[in-house]
């Protein structure tokens, strides 16, 4: 079987449900982005979005890693699931299969970040390390495997979650550099009054439910 | 190829269905791993960044116990620090003498000569300190500062839940049998980790080879001061009065000593009346006169016990028993005729 014909089998293999095409697609992406937005409805890499959102310009940085990691990770774990896994009948491995791609892509974002912006390292520290844990790159392979998307949607989905969540950390980063030079009563202080913000963030971005795309 | 390999595998797995199934997972996972490693390493190579090599080399003499007392990220940022110029060797206050020269030496710099700070705890209410109620809730100061500030009746005083013990990487803390914590000066490095550690803000960073110092926080006038603890500072001035170089001052109801004019002398704490001011010397230097002394009476007019007698124009003589070795009258002899013998312990180790 040539690779050409094994990719457009692939592509072709994973339920599609119900649509159109180019309008599911449309749909994964703004659902990724706002209805199912990653931080704010799923839950998922809460530990970033608090951590490095005290600086617009690391939020930034880090939001591209994490687009990086998380379009890599989708890719390379939907070829691993119907490459390997599904054939070989070991599904029960995923999770730790995953984990190892997310692992190795980490670290090649880490060095690729430390040759080309070793400021943009040096912002991102402890937090970059962690992404390997940051439960939205994993939450997207395992979304995409249970959902039985194809190759094209896995992608979608990935890249389009990484951007949700990128817009969630940028829009905290900005809040929170406003909030810097703001009158928080004492006991609010520093974390409280950023956990207070998130949920109301969380609360407006439940609005987009409405969209019902 | 794929689909070959694919069948050769599931064969395999069907042929010995039990060792297949622990096999072919390992295999898979071994074969993942290995390929991702393989991909790390030529990245490694490709991105390669070529580091200064005296930050490792100075990385490695520091004392590794990432304690941040510095002021940078662990001992790497403080290496990076070094390196490049922005800190002194002597930044590192986990180092010992011998390390700090070390260090110096790998950057062909001079070692600053600064005094060793370590903790000191301004409180020694402890057990002495009435308590205004039972607090039952979980262990430790930040949680009992939660309830009123803590059970103690004085607001300032030291909780003694050992917050500060938990905090200090050193081991240099301990709870005392009095209710505060101990510092132990061999181990205590000046981090300052357990200055961030207390809720009530009392322990601060002092010389090392300064051995008097108030032992009291409580800003509250002296009738209500000791009422909530019996070895409260109660602001009654004596020991401001009795300093003989002006070290002493008492502000907002506390007597506070100034590190830099202290002489150790450790004549405030003994006229302080609830025991507020604690004397930790050991031994003290002892002032000696030798034979060239003239008489001028000039060291006999500046001590503050009236230890040195003697007649005008005949050599006088240093009372030992009165000595509380200040050290204000050798330099204000004319002719150099007055020693200092013995030292206070830990003095030496200052740098």
């Amino acid at each position: 079987m040539s690779p050409a014909i094994l990719i457009s089998s692939i592509v072709s293999s994973g339920s599609t449900g119900g649509g159109s095409g180019f309008a599911q697609i449309m749909g994964l992406v703004i659902g990724g982005i706002l209805i199912n937005n990653f931080v704010l409805s799923r839950f998922l890499g809460i530990c970033p979005f608090l951590g490095v959102s005290k600086q617009l310009d690391s939020a930034v940085g880090m939001g591209a890693a994490v687009v990086f990691v998380m379009a890599m990770a989708g890719t390379m774990c939907f070829a691993l699931w119907e490459l390997l896994l599904v054939p070989l009948g070991l599904q029960y491995l995923s999770t730790i299969v995953f984990i190892l791609v997310i692992a190795a892509l980490v670290q090649l974002v880490e060095m690729i970040l430390l040759k080309y912006s070793p400021a943009l390292y040096k912002a991102l520290g402890i937090y970059l390390p962690l992404i390997t844990t940051n439960c939205a790159v994993l939450g997207v392979a395992v979304i995409n495997k249970d959902a039985g998307y194809d190759l094209l949607h896995s992608v979608v989905n990935a890249v389009a979650g990484a951007l949700g969540f990128c817009l969630a950390l940028i829009l905290m980063a900005g809040l929170r550099e406003r909030l810097e030079y703001s009158d928080v009563p004492a006991a609010l202080r520093g974390k409280p009054i950023t956990f207070i913000l998130a949920g109301v963030m969380s609360i407006a971005f439940l609005g987009f439910a409405g969209l019902g795309v | 190829m794929h689909a070959i390999v694919l069948t050769a595998l599931a064969a395999c797995l069907q042929a010995q269905s039990t060792a297949g199934a622990v096999a072919l997972p390992a295999i898979l996972l071994g074969a993942t791993g290995l390929v991702l490693g393989l991909g790390l390493a030529v990245a490694a190579r490709q991105f390669a960044v070529q580091k200064d090599p005296r930050v490792e080399a100075l990385e490695k003499l520091l004392p590794g116990a990432n304690c941040g007392g510095c002021g940078y990220p662990g001992c790497s940022g403080f290496a990076g620090a070094l390196a490049s110029g922005k800190a002194e060797p002597s930044g590192c206050v986990a180092a010992n003498a011998a390390t700090i020269s070390a260090l110096a030496a790998e950057m062909g710099v001079e070692v600053s000569d600064k005094v060793r700070r370590i903790a000191v705890v301004q409180c020694n209410g402890g057990h002495s300190a009435a308590t205004a109620f039972r607090y039952d809730g979980p262990r430790g100061c930040a949680s009992a500062m939660l309830v009123m500030g803590g059970d103690k009746l004085c607001r300032f005083g030291c909780l003694g839940m050992g917050d500060c013990v938990a905090a200090c990487p050193f081991g240099a803390l301990s709870m005392g049998v009095n209710g505060v914590p101990a510092v132990f000066p061999e181990k205590c490095t000046g981090c300052g980790r357990c200055v961030q550690a207390c809720p009530k803000r009392i322990i601060t960073l002092w010389p090392i080879d300064r051995q008097v110092v108030v032992a009291c926080s409580n800003r509250e006038k002296g009738a209500v001061a000791r009422k909530g603890c019996t070895v409260a500072c109660i602001a009654c001035g004596r020991c401001e009065k009795a300093c003989p170089v002006q070290a002493i001052t008492v502000s907002d109801n506390l007597a506070r000593i100034d590190s830099a004019k202290c002489v150790n002398c450790g004549l405030c704490a003994t006229v302080c009346p609830t025991g507020a001011i604690i004397d930790r010397a050991p031994a003290r230097p002892k002032a000696y006169i030798d034979s060239s002394c003239v008489g001028c009476t000039v060291c006999a007019k500046i001590c503050p016990v009236n230890a040195i007698t003697g007649e005008l124009k005949k050599k006088h003589d240093v009372d030992q028993e009165k000595c509380i070795g200040c050290g204000l009258c050798a330099p204000k002899c004319p002719r150099n005729s007055i020693r200092m013998v013995g030292a206070l312990s830990y003095r030496k180790e200052g740098a």
